[in-house]
């Protein structure tokens, strides 16, 4: 990634942070930098600015490391796995992030850390998923093999997602937003409810998080290809 | 003309015409043929009932998981909800001690590698995929009678959605197990691996499933349940479409 990018992406992110944490929630706004009051989440509508994007970084990486895979089966290049792996790695670490903010702000507005609603069931299904990705590949010795069936599991645990983001809300009651019996709409995409300074926040954090990813899996995956190396080198001596 | 529908090649990777040679007897099949695949599926069945290893151990397991929770049960009473999470909880489990054997068997024997030589992997896919949906609507016909007459407590009032659900529930299961057998009987811990790579996969089935049970449980009507059996037939068709495609890598690897 190129040097200015990082600088960019460094400032964003601590912007986007004073901002969330720091902007005052008023009742009636007077200047832009003052948030509505929403009632019912108070002070607490603060952490949308961050589990939300960290919960879409996840899904993103999901995504990629599914993308990857299915690439390594097509031209069966090891880089490809490499790939596959660095994102899958980086989307455990996100994915118990978005979870922890989750469940905090799940104790503070619905009383009680976990719920079971679906939004909640099928993050725990996404770290269910990474876990018996990483147990699978610590199951193989052999590293195309391991590469090959990484990939295919990845696959068919990618085509049961959308079961969980459209199938799940629709039969199972919940808290979330979009859930069954929620009046406001029903279905994955909410209508954004927000004022406008809180949602300009909410997609620069969003679109602030996704690029943070692509750096740390640009991170990751240089670090990969270096142990890998270095592996290589040792296995010839 | 039957003969000709049976031979039909069925569009697959590679498309070519079956060569026709007199005394071919160990010949590789390249094109997928619904002859092949029955081969497959009578192959299983042939060399269960040689051993009716998985049949008995399966049937035994049914029988030990029933009595354990008939005796967790006691003389409570519990709701009707609870009793269809546990009868879920059985049919999942002995599908899945009982789904990984027509792979990994098939590595323990060392007869892989002449089936790979012989047949095309998609035949081998739909004849396994057969062999165990046959085998698993079996085992859970065995375990929804069985729940029904030993357990008091659970009352089915709409019985078509019952059986549907039950039906619907077992293809679903083997949709989904069939690829998973194929991935871990390649990996080293084969025992284990199963019911962990299987559960994040098929909870949403199951979840269905218990809900379409709990519907059964309280008399719905048979539209009520239309929802849940749209989403246990999806589910099932994206698994196999998705399985289809990807099948080849796994078995020749």
């Amino acid at each position: 990634m190129k040097m200015w990018l990082k600088i960019a992406v460094s400032v964003w992110i601590t912007g986007i942070i004073i901002a969330g944490i720091a902007f005052p929630m008023v009742r009636v706004p007077q200047t832009w930098y003052e948030f509505p009051f929403i009632p019912g989440l108070e002070e607490k509508a603060r952490n949308i600015i961050f589990h939300v994007p960290i919960s879409w970084a996840t899904v993103v990486a999901f995504v990629m490391s599914m993308i990857y895979g299915a690439m390594y089966l097509r031209k069966k290049d090891m880089d490809y796995d490499l790939r596959s792996v660095s994102s899958a790695s980086l989307g455990l670490l996100l994915c118990v992030l978005a979870t922890l903010t989750g469940a905090v702000w799940a104790k503070f507005n619905w009383g009680s850390f976990w719920n079971w609603d679906p939004r909640q069931t099928s993050i725990f299904i996404l770290l269910l998923i990474y876990g018996a990705y990483f147990v699978l590949r610590s199951a193989i010795d052999e590293e195309e093999r391991r590469a090959t069936l990484s990939s295919v599991y990845s696959i068919i645990a990618g085509v049961t997602v959308p079961f969980f983001i459209f199938v799940m809300p629709r039969i199972m009651s919940g808290l979330h937003p979009g859930s069954l019996g929620d009046e406001q709409g029903k279905g994955p995409v909410l209508e954004f409810k927000m004022a406008t300074n809180m949602l300009m926040v909410f997609f620069a954090s969003l679109i602030g998080f996704t690029v943070l990813y692509f750096w740390m899996y640009t991170l990751k995956v240089r670090l990969m290809r270096i142990e890998r190396h270095v592996q290589q080198i040792n296995e010839s001596h | 003309m039957t003969k000709m529908i049976w031979n039909m090649p069925i569009p697959s990777i590679p498309l070519r015409m079956e060569k026709r040679e007199e005394n071919r007897t160990l010949q590789f099949i390249e094109t997928m043929t619904l002859t092949t695949s029955y081969h497959i599926f009578v192959k299983e069945f042939v060399s269960e009932f040689r051993t009716r290893y998985a049949l008995n151990a399966l049937l035994m397991f049914v029988v030990t998981t029933l009595s354990i929770i008939l005796f967790s049960i006691g003389k409570e009473s519990p709701t009707q909800d609870i009793l269809s999470g546990t009868l879920w909880i059985v049919i999942f489990f002995s599908a899945m001690s009982g789904l990984s054997r027509t792979f990994v068997a098939e590595e323990e024997r060392g007869t892989s590698m002449t089936l790979r030589l012989l047949v095309n992997s998609s035949s081998v896919y739909i004849g396994k995929l057969l062999y165990n949906f046959i085998l698993i609507l079996f085992l859970s016909l065995i375990i929804a009678v069985s729940y029904l007459l030993f357990i008091n407590e659970f009352e089915v009032k709409s019985y078509e959605i019952f059986w549907i659900t039950i039906f619907l529930g077992s293809a679903g299961l083997a949709s989904a197990s069939t690829i998973l057998a194929a991935i871990i009987a390649k990996a080293n811990t084969k025992g284990t691996l199963f019911p962990v790579l299987a559960f994040p996969i098929l909870l949403p089935l199951l979840l269905t499933c218990i809900n379409a049970t709990k519907l059964s449980t309280e008399g719905a009507f048979l539209t009520e349940a239309v929802k849940e059996f749209q989403i246990l037939i999806s589910f099932t068709v994206v698994m196999v479409a998705t399985s289809f495609l990807v099948f080849d890598f796994v078995w020749k690897d």
